[in-house]
């Protein structure tokens, strides 16, 4: 066959192909012309190994294989009802996938918790100690937000409702930043999440030892005990999932340095995204309910401890069976 | 780079390298900087709410404009888009979400320890200009390809090839006859006495039929 015959039996289909190619490029759902998509596609594909095979002029060639590049992305792009992925993920993936790694979760939470009670402890016994971690400045404006004297915590100035919404923005800003930078430094043999978990536990436990000492106690562990359970928890999963990508480039194993850090990559972002619903969660709390004043502590105390026996048993128990979020 | 795809075709990608990847996050870097100062602006009307309003905003500008544009426009950011890039998987599927996150959070540790040294360190070491971010995420940057345009050439008989040409030897014989009309006659007379051998085409007439082979095989008659 000629290559001109051949051009002008098929160009029809080349062109509805095209037009429908255009549509999924431009995000439309239109299922007419989507019905024909992979049959065309498949018979395009099959006439450009036709057309390569005799010969055809290069031109004609390239245009095809353009066009079946362009459909290569289009049929192979992931299409799944993300809310139900969503969904499935929250009830029964994210704590799998914590409890998979339960290894890398294990030392990042001994690392963060550890360092946390430890220097709590060191600093509540020898209260000198609080200045080699934190400077003078910062430590009086620490102790001016607890004073048990102010009306709102968390906080120097009373704050209206509409500062809880500012509030809720910046912790949702530092926060999930702080997590994915220990995510990302994790990269760098595992040294960098391991700093942060340490630095950040070593900093909050100072800070908490310190406030304990001073007769700040109540104000500072009624305020963080309740959005405490997300936030640290967070952390601390943020950093296992560092760690997890610094082990692959420090023991790949029978793999290549590469490839290992490609697999642990993409089983610990799914840490990473559970790790941000957490501190959404944690930033709601911490900006509407931690910062109330009128629950007495003891109501605070509960609810905190409720939220974190809530945690531990969503990621101990959620997701056992296997079928449970159908 | 060629990747088989399960049709039985070859696709071909192309890595992009450093310095159109460097200019397009230059783009993106600066419509950044627009929209959060733009957004910061009319954010400060609501007073503190809007400050709120406007830490969630950077948040979501800094971490997630890359995440966003990749994965919901083609894999193209508009700093990407404006250079002609996108971004695929190792074996030329579109970019999912899980591979987007993972390499724009890598970018963080690709821009240490000061403008994108390490980043630019890896990019340049790999064989398809892979950052870190983009190994860990096994993904790929590549140039979109330009649309196809048939050549306009030198009207001449049509002459039938007496030997099956390879593609590539197609493309030689037809760049020649495009390119005429930048060759003096004395250097277009000198390339296709070359191919008069191997083509077994008398070499006064060379030029004549190698335009005219050159029609035959757009299928122009």
């Amino acid at each position: 066959m000629k290559q001109s015959q051949f051009e002008n039996r098929h160009q029809s289909q080349w062109q509805r192909l095209r037009e429908c190619l255009d549509a999924l490029e431009r995000g439309k759902n239109d299922p007419a012309t989507q019905d024909n998509f992979p049959g065309d596609y498949r018979r395009l594909c099959h006439q450009l190994a036709l057309a390569q095979e005799r010969g055809y002029s290069s031109h004609l060639i390239d245009e095809l294989h353009q066009l079946a590049m362009r459909g290569h992305q289009q049929l192979y792009r992931h299409r799944s009802a993300i809310g139900a992925r969503f969904l499935s993920f929250i009830l029964a993936g994210f704590p799998r996938q914590v409890r998979a790694e339960w290894r890398f979760v294990l030392v990042a939470s001994l690392l963060f918790f550890g360092s946390l009670a430890g220097m709590g402890l060191l600093v509540y016994g020898f209260p000198d100690l609080i200045y080699s971690i934190v400077s003078p400045a910062q430590l009086s404006d620490i102790q001016s937000q607890y004073d048990p004297a102010a009306s709102r915590i968390g906080q120097a100035l009373e704050r209206a409702s509409d500062d809880d919404w500012m509030m809720f923005g910046y912790y949702i800003m530092n926060n999930i930043g702080i997590a994915f930078q220990t995510y990302a430094s994790g990269l760098l043999f595992g040294v960098g999440s391991l700093f942060f978990l340490l630095f950040n536990g070593l900093m909050i436990g100072a800070v908490a030892g310190h406030l304990t000492d001073i007769g700040s106690g109540q104000t500072f562990w009624s305020f963080v005990i309740g959005h405490g359970a997300f936030e640290l928890t967070a952390i601390a999963l943020a950093g296992a999932a560092g760690l997890k990508l610094g082990w692959a480039l420090l023991a790949p194993r029978r793999l290549t340095r590469s490839e290992a850090l490609r697999i642990a990559a993409q089983s610990s972002v799914r840490l990473i995204g559970g790790v941000m619903l957490l501190l959404l969660i944690a930033a709601f709390i911490e900006a509407y309910w931690s910062s109330m004043t009128w629950p007495s502590p003891l109501i605070k105390y509960l609810v905190g401890a409720t939220l974190w026996l809530l945690v531990a048993l969503y990621l101990t128990l959620a997701g056992r069976t296997p079928h449970a979020p159908d | 780079m060629a990747i088989e795809t399960p049709e039985g075709i070859d696709m071909i990608l192309r890595p992009a390298g450093l310095v159109c990847r460097a200019l397009a996050f230059g783009i993106d870097l600066g419509i950044r900087i627009a929209l959060i100062g733009a957004l910061l602006l009319l954010f400060q009307l609501f007073g503190s709410f809007g400050i709120g309003l406007g830490a969630i905003t950077m948040f979501v500008v800094n971490w997630w404009y890359m995440v966003l544009f990749e994965v919901l426009n083609q894999g193209r950011t508009p700093g990407k888009r404006a250079m002609g890039l996108r971004v695929v998987h190792d074996d030329g599927t579109p970019i999912g979400w899980a591979s987007s996150l993972i390499r724009n959070l890598l970018r963080f540790i690709d821009m240490l320890p000061l403008g994108y040294g390490v980043g630019a360190v890896t990019c340049l070491n790999h064989p398809a200009f892979k950052r870190l971010g983009d190994l860990a995420a096994g993904t790929l940057v590549i140039h979109t390809d330009l649309p196809v345009q048939r050549p306009n050439l030198p009207t001449a008989a049509p002459v039938v090839i007496p030997v099956a040409l390879q593609i590539e030897e197609q493309r030689a014989l037809l760049s020649l006859a495009e390119r005429q009309v930048e060759l003096s006659e004395a250097r277009t007379q000198e390339l296709a006495v070359i191919l008069a051998e191997p083509l077994r085409i008398p070499a006064n007439t060379a030029i004549a039929h190698v335009n005219g082979m050159a029609r035959s095989l757009l299928g122009q008659s």
